[in-house]
Formats: C-alpha cells, structure tokens, sequence
C-alpha cells in the first residue's frame, strides 16, 4: 500500500519533471530547465503541501480550542466533524475582495504578504521529510533555516509600515524585535544537537540518532533507536533540557501564544496584517502554520531521531507524526496558557534561555568529550534527569509565595 | 547555465543598487537592499561559497537591513521627509567619486583575470571550522572579543542613561 503510493507520487513527478524534455527533444537550454524545475518543485510540491498542511492545521487548531472549551467547533461542512470547514472558508477568501487602504504604501502593501510567505517556504528546500524525500541536501540545513527567517522579518515590517495604520506599525515593530531577539536562544538551543552529531546537515543529524547505544548491524537496535534519540537524557542531559527551551523558543519565533504580543487582539487588532483581506490575508495565515511545521520539523530532526527511532512505520509518516505532535502541543498550549507582558517577554529571552544556552553549548561539549556512550554517561544522565524532574514537581506542587498585596488561594478561604 | 544565473543575480542586485541610491523614499531604499544582498549571496553561491552565501542573508539582510528599518520606524515621520533631499557639498563628494573610480577601474584594468574551469563545490563548513580553530585561532579570538567589547560598550552607554534619569529629582 505504502510502496504503491510511493510508486504513484514518484512517477507523477517524474512525468512533470520531463515536460521540457517531451517539447523541446535533448536541445532543451537549461535555463529552461532551471526555471521549469523550480516552479515545479516551488510551485507544485511545497505549495501543495504547505496549503493541505495549513487547512487541516487551521482544522485542528479549532477543533482543539473547541475540545479544550468544552465546545465543538466546526461540524457542519463536509459532514465528519466539519472537516472541509477550512476548505470553505479558503474559497471564501479567494473570493474576497482585495483591499488597500488609501493612503498605503501600495507597491509594498502588495509585496509584503509575498516576502513573509516566501521567507517561510524556502525553509522547505532542506527539510528532510524521509531518507529520500527532501528537495536539497544542504550542508548548512540549519544554518540556512535560521537565515532565511530572515526575509520574513523584513516582509513583517513592510507590512506594518506599508499598512499607514498605527496598529499595523505597533504589531510589525512588535513582531520583528521579537524575531530577532529570540533568534538567539533559538540558535543557541540548537548547538548541542549540532554538536552531538558534528554536522549542520539536516539528514546527517536525523542519521546520527539512528545508532548511538548499540551495534548498527544489531537489528534490534535498527528496530528500536527509539532510544537514541538526541533528546533523552542518558544520550545527553544538556540536550534534553535544549530541546524544552527550543520549544519555547521556537513558540515566541513563531509568534505563538504565550508570546503573541504582536499580534495581540486586545490592543493591536491583528498586529501587522490588520489591513490586509481575503488572499493577501490568508498568505499571512498560511506562512503563520507553514513556520510552525518548519520549527516542529526542525526540533524532530535535530532532536527526536527525524524518521528514526518508531519500529513498523514507514519513514515519512513517522516524522510526519512527531512533528505534528509537536504542532499539536504549540495548540494545545495557545489554548491553556495566558499572554506574557512586553517585560515578562524580555525576561524570558535574556535572563532565562541565553544563560541556559551557553550552559548547555558548554556542558554538552564537555559531555561529548568524556562521557556520551560510556556507561557512566547513560546511569549519570539518567539520575541527573530524574533528579531534575523530582524537583520540578515539587516546585511545581509547592504554594506560591505570595507578592505584596498578593493573597493566596490557602489565605483567601480562610 | 553559470552565465544565465550570473547575469541574472549581476542585473538584479546593479539594478536594486541604482534604486537605493535614487529613490526619494528612505524605506523603500531600506527595503531595495533585500534583492541587493540577496542577489549578492547568490553570486557567492555561484562561486561555491555557500558559508558566506547564507552568511549573507543572515547577517545583512537579518541584522544589518533589519536594524536599518528599526532606525527609520523610530525617527518620527521619516517618510514625510522625502521630498526635502539635497545634495550637499557638491565638490568634495565629486573628489571622493572620482578617485574611488579612478581606483577601481585601475585596478580592474591592472588585473589580468584569470579564467578556469570552476570545479566541483566542496562542502566549506567543516574546512572553514578546521581553519579557525587552528591556522586564524587569533583573527578568530580578536574579533570574538572585538564583538564582546560592542556588547559591553552597549550595556554601559544603556545603562549610564538610565542612571542619569534615575538621578533626575522628577
């Protein structure tokens, strides 16, 4: 079934990707060829996939924020739970008149959706979705993710700018200084990963967390590197601990709640886009859940083994699943926890992920000289893990220490 | 296929080059400068210089232009300012045009370019981490504490003026 599918895809694209051949016989220029295989790469595969992955994320995105407010969200388009609801309103927006505001900046007004949404797809380019199934092998995958966010930070800002609204300009202003400020924790938490496998290609890294533990031509390691992976603590505690603070990390680059300051709806109405309606809009909407899946993406590569690990289920469907998940617990926490405030969010990037991150570059480095592999390394990591954990729940368990003018809940009652 | 790319980056990045220097609009000379380093690291990237090619974007477009836009979004009504342009010392910045060209079509004609096949890219990560931690350790180290010492300089200008204010009786 798999290998059908498989077969299926691969034939389909050979067959566009032979177009120019069929037209022009072996005399095609290659600048033809050049331009014809990145529209059909560009165009057809990656848009393809971001635009199903946004509708049904946007999907799922309602249905858990119904679940978790005892609601139900969309039932009624397409019968099962509503799930052609996004697809709707996809339509709907094509159809959507496009507005630019008098007194706009229109040249740029009608580029910036196009800056941030390209600056997101070219991330695609070096994500490996399977040990064959990625565009570009890259010897700089991270390197070149982290750049090319780049280009959405500087297509946010001719938004909010172009826009001539001071909501626009506040929520741009907002959305680029967080991007930048929190690139570095976010490059900093994925070092140790770098490190561990000593390299900055994506396929490299997720291979490097095939075999750590045991003997590759063991088939029981083959079965179960589940174990393996960069992230669990008897490989390397520093990693662990990386891999949480990337995660949120990665949830303020992606402008995810808790830190939607720039777009937050309470005092800015949408942030940078305000202006912006029906297909200019939904390109801001679409490059907000294609950067998610790259962050998830990026975290299942350096971090949970990439397609490595799950014994019985096929390479792509399994990194398909972890980053999912992984998209699903950016969800989950949107709808559980509150906004930060501007200070709490400087807080949180200076005083809290930069020290962690040059504690864990450092620590990990030190660790992969002297203890990664070696019994001492797997029982040490293990208790320093579980020791770790113990005292995160009982500082989670414990009453808080009340603030002047603060009652708690124990005070309050009595 | 080389040629058709260069030309293509050489046209876009001159041309987006000519719009920085000439447009009236601050912002939009700001924003002109994406194609202009981004045609720029496709021309690295041509070379085989893939390191410097992101490196590129990171920096310039991720740094530098973004710091640029943060400096005109904070002046107050920038953009209204257009229209006021002058050009100032006329004469002095003739001289100064005139001998940058003088010395760069001098050394352009003085140069014989030498013309080869390019070979096969190399992958430049691992050799370009080798070199600094072992032939330009020192190169590598200065300007590691030369950023330091920025950051340090910036903390204490932010933090004198702060102090400043804290002084003040109001």
């Amino acid at each position: 079934m798999y290998s059908a599918l498989y077969q299926l895809l691969y034939s389909t694209l050979e067959t566009l990707l032979n177009i120019p051949f069929w037209l022009f016989g072996s005399h095609v220029p290659h600048w033809l060829v050049f331009i014809h295989v990145s529209l059909i790469l560009g165009g057809v595969c990656m848009m393809g996939f971001i635009t199903v992955l946004a509708l049904f994320s946007v999907w799922a995105e309602r249905k858990v924020s119904a679940y978790m407010q005892a609601r139900l969200g969309p039932m009624e388009v397409g019968k099962y739970h509503g799930w052609l609801q996004t697809a709707a309103d996809a339509i709907k927006l094509l159809l959507k008149e496009d507005i630019v505001p008098a007194g706009s900046d229109k040249f740029l007004f009608l580029a910036a959706p196009v800056l941030v949404f390209s600056g997101s797809m070219i991330s695609y380019v070096v994500i490996p979705f399977g040990p064959h199934l990625k565009i570009a092998d890259l010897d700089l995958g991270v390197f070149y993710i982290l750049a090319t966010s780049a280009l959405v930070v500087v297509g946010v800002i001719a938004a909010g700018w172009s826009s001539y609204n001071k909501w626009s300009i506040y929520g741009g202003m907002r959305a680029a200084s967080q991007y930048i400020s929190y690139e570095i924790p976010t490059a900093l938490h994925l070092l140790p990963a770098v490190l561990m496998a000593g390299s900055l290609n994506m396929s490299q890294i997720a291979d490097s967390q095939a075999y750590y533990l045991g003997d590759p031509s063991q088939p029981f390691y083959k079965d179960f590197s589940i174990l393996n992976w960069a992230v669990w603590p008897w490989i390397n505690p520093f990693a662990t601990v990386s891999f949480i603070l990337y995660f949120i990390a990665s949830l303020a680059e992606t402008q995810r709640t808790p830190f939607d300051l720039a777009e937050s709806e309470s005092e800015l109405v949408a942030g940078s886009h305000t202006e912006y309606s029906g297909i200019r809009w939904s390109f801001f909407f679409l490059a907000e859940y294609a950067d998610m899946f790259v962050v998830s993406a990026l975290g299942t590569v350096l971090f949970l083994g990439g397609w490595h690990g799950l014994p019985l289920i096929p390479p792509v469907l399994e990194f398909l699943l972890k980053a999912l998940f992984l998209m699903f617990v950016m969800m989950w926490l949107r709808w559980t926890l509150p906004r930060l405030r501007v200070d709490q969010l400087t807080y949180v990037c200076w005083k809290v992920l930069l020290p962690f991150g040059f504690v864990t570059i450092l620590g990990s480095g030190l660790w992969q000289l002297y203890l990664v592999r070696t019994p001492a390394g797997w029982v040490a990591g293990t208790v320093l893990m579980a020791v770790l954990l113990l005292a995160m729940s009982r500082i989670w368990k414990s009453e808080p220490v009340p603030r002047d003018g603060e009652m708690t809940a124990a005070a309050a009652s009595a | 296929m080389f040629d058709f790319l260069f030309y293509l980056f050489a046209v876009i990045g001159v041309g987006a080059a000519l719009f920085v220097a000439f447009t009236p609009n601050v912002v939009h000379a700001a924003l002109a400068l994406v194609p202009t380093f981004g045609s720029l690291a496709g021309l690295y990237l041509l070379l085989g210089a893939d390191f410097i090619a992101v490196t590129q974007v990171a920096i310039y477009i991720g740094a530098i232009l973004v710091l640029m836009l943060f400096g005109i979004m904070y002046t107050h009504n920038i953009a209204r300012l257009s229209g006021e342009q002058v050009t100032m010392q006329v004469g002095a910045g003739l001289v100064v045009a005139l001998i940058t060209l003088f010395s760069l079509v001098a050394a352009v004609i003085s140069t014989d370019w030498p013309v080869r096949e390019l070979s096969e890219p190399q992958p430049t990560v691992r050799r370009l981490g080798v070199l600094f931690l072992t032939d330009y350790l020192l190169p590598f180290e200065i300007a590691s504490v030369l950023l330091l010492i920025a950051l340090v300089g910036a903390v204490v200008i932010s933090h004198s003026v702060q102090a400043g204010k804290s002084k003040d009786p109001s």
